[in-house]
């Protein structure tokens, strides 16, 4: 792997030079909260930041879009698709979490069959530049889903904050390119050491906080244990674990009609939600919360790993931070595994 | 590349009011763009979404075949926002479909072999797609007997009724045709569709049988088709589940790791039987 490195002023210089040529997304503080946004220079960013409150996947994933327009109601043949004239895009100083995350939604909405357009028009330039994370907060819990908070899967390059400077890991020849045409100095092998340093301190302030061998077949086998009862009775199906999830991508498609135009519309939706399932015979395969958790935990944990081979999940911890009664998916993962 | 998400604007040419309430209609659409006919490539058993713009888009089984060539078929239960304003259109006007979407019935294992058919409601718009793919004169030497039983809660309540006519007639084909309460004109067969399956014990020996209708008639039914000694791997269920994208994608149609939209909607009783009872 190459590495390179950069004097955190420099990045200033960096940024500016990215800007010119990227529709460039990076964490800004907006009052208290930071949120990824579209920047317009260097001054708006901050990387002093643990992890947003909201993923960045509405950067390719927005919780509302256009599919399709028509100039009246009913009339089919006058469908017009929103083209976007956008340069490509590219994400800065995202979390390694957040960046494993995309690997997952590309295949859901990349499948071969069926390649989700709009999702790709907005993904197959973009660029992502990650920051590891040299604090990992306690809820945090990316070691145990096959990431880690120098992981660098998803991501082109990687920034390591080693104090005075950045180490930059460049992992794709994407990556390669650009930091070759905005000119860095490799990194010396001092440097390099206190970077493993950093690292390591990092990784070893993270125990496992979940038992994840053999999970999926304990989770198949306790489909139908009364405990899934006990376990999401406080849930209150608020959907707010799955609105701030990275790799949660359910949605409904609408039509909205606005001085007699009409839009299709695709948006964010949650398996949480009594009508996310509600057939028009009325009858409902998932009921109560228990089923609808239930649906969220093996959908991670067991569908995805038969339908794409891994977990979506990447530990990130938004559900549990943000969850109004506490219901802590690493607990629930672990009452699972001791049954 | 091809936006999965594309509704192709269809014409209604023509609509029959299928039962007495007059909820139940089927429509007969035909593309504005004829070169679309032969991208929609489609095999019974496999459905379609219907959109009216504006209104929204909902999943229809597909209740014509293959081999009826210039138009397509659905037949359509009015319940809710998008059946009403399909149920609220005239001929002349269009509709979007984006499809085929689905598997369909499995064609090639079943040929050769004898195929039970057995439909309740509206469920059953997919498989009288089925069977007028087997009886049309291309096909039908490929397959052994068929047997078809369909029933409804009551005579007007029917589907297709100057088809089974002709099917009546037809010395290629078993039809039982029952009501669960007839009326005064009725003079045909009364009883429920697990009950008549019973009676009639068509034979499980190198044949399959294929099941759709409301969930109650499947549940009383199954027994029966067990009983008559069709094993799992040749008994098949087309399911309905709440769907929007039909692409695998929108996250809701699912039981355990299959997607109805996607991996079904016609799965083996074998398939269901290693899935989670969520459906
Ligand atoms: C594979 C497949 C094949 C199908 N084939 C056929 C077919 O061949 N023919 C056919 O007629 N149907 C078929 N269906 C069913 C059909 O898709 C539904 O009937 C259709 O989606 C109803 O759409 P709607 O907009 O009219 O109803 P909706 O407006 O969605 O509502 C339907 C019912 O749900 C209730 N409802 C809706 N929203 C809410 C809410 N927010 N809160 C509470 N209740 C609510 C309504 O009161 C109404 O009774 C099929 C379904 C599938 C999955
Ligand atoms: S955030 Fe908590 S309360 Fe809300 S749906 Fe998720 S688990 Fe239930
Ligand atoms: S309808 Fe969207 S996943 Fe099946």
């Amino acid at each position: 792997m190459k590495t390179k490195i950069i004097r955190k002023q420099d990045m200033t210089g960096l940024l500016n030079n990215l800007i010119q040529e990227y529709e460039v997304f990076a964490p800004v503080k907006r009052d208290d909260l930071v949120i990824f946004d579209r920047i317009g220079s260097d001054k708006d960013v901050s990387l002093e930041y643990t992890n947003s409150i909201k993923p960045p996947k509405e950067i390719l994933f927005p919780q509302s879009e256009t599919l399709f327009t028509c100039g009246s109601i009913g009339d089919a043949a006058s469908i017009e698709v929103p083209v976007s004239e956008e340069r490509p895009r590219l994400l800065f100083g995202i979390r390694p979490c957040d960046a494993r995350s995309f690997l997952l939604l590309d295949k859901v909405f990349n499948e071969e069959n069926h390649r989700d357009v709009y999702y790709l028009s907005r993904r197959n330039d973009m660029m992502v530049i990650a920051i590891g994370c040299i604090k990992p907060r306690a809820t945090c819990f990316c070691t145990s889903v096959g990431g880690g908070p120098f992981s660098s899967q998803g991501s082109d390059l990687l920034l390591v904050d080693i104090g005075d400077d950045y180490i930059i890991q460049v992992i794709t020849d994407k990556g390669s390119r650009l930091v070759e045409k905005v000119g860095v100095a490799d990194a010396g092998e001092n440097k390099l050491a206190l970077m493993k340093m950093v690292i390591q301190e990092a990784e070893l302030s993270m125990s496992p906080q979940i038992k994840t061998d053999g999970l999926k077949e304990k989770l198949d086998s306790a489909f139908d244990d009364p405990i899934w009862g006990s376990l999401t009775e406080k849930c209150l199906s608020c959907g707010i674990c799955t609105y701030l999830c990275p790799s949660c991508y359910c949605f409904d498609i609408i039509d909205e009609v606005t001085d007699s135009k009409g839009e299709r519309i695709r948006i964010w939706d949650s398996c949480q939600f009594p009508l996310f399932t509600l057939q028009a015979s009325g009858s409902n395969p998932r009921p109560t919360n228990k089923e609808r958790h239930r649906q969220r935990v093996m959908h991670k944990f067991s569908y995805c790993v038969d339908n794409y081979g891994q977990v979506s999940c990447v530990g990130c911890g938004r559900c549990v931070i943000e969850c109004p009664v506490n219901l802590d998916i690493r607990q629930v993962l672990t009452t699972i595994s001791n049954r | 590349m091809n936006n999965p998400y594309l509704p192709s604007p269809m014409r209604i040419e023509g609509i029959v009011t299928e039962t007495e309430d007059r909820n139940i209609k089927t429509f007969s659409l035909s593309f504005l763009d004829r070169g679309n006919e032969a991208v929609f490539k489609y095999i019974p058993g496999q459905f379609a979404e219907l959109s009216v713009l504006g209104k929204g888009e909902a999943p229809f089984g597909i209740a014509s075949s293959p081999t009826q060539k210039g138009i397509i078929e659905f037949t359509v239960n009015k319940i809710g926002l998008l059946t009403t304003a399909l149920h609220n259109m005239e001929p002349g006007e269009t509709v979007g479909i984006r499809g085929p979407l689905g598997n369909g019935y499995p064609l090639t294992t079943l040929q050769d072999k004898n195929v039970v058919i057995i439909g309740g409601g509206f469920g059953f718009s997919t498989l009288r797609a089925l069977t007028t793919f087997l009886l049309d004169k291309s096909n039908r030497n490929s397959f052994n007997n068929i047997t078809v039983i369909y029933g409804a809660r009551s005579p007007g309540l029917l589907l297709y009724k100057d088809e089974l006519r002709e099917w009546e007639k037809r010395a290629d084909l078993q039809l039982y045709v029952t009501v669960d309460k007839g009326d005064k004109d009725w003079e045909g067969r009364v009883g429920f569709i697990p009950a008549i399956t019973k009676e009639i014990a068509p034979r499980a020996d190198n044949a399959y049988v294929l099941v759709c209708g409301p969930p109650a008639m499947i549940r009383f039914t199954l027994p029966v088709i067990e009983e008559l000694g069709f094993p799992p791997e040749r008994t098949l269920l087309s399911l309905e589940m709440r769907m929007k994208c039909g692409l695998g994608k929108c996250g809701r149609c699912n039981i355990g790791s299959k997607y109805v939209c996607r991996d079904g909607p016609v799965f083996t009783l074998a398939e269901l039987n290693r899935l989670p009872r969520e459906y």
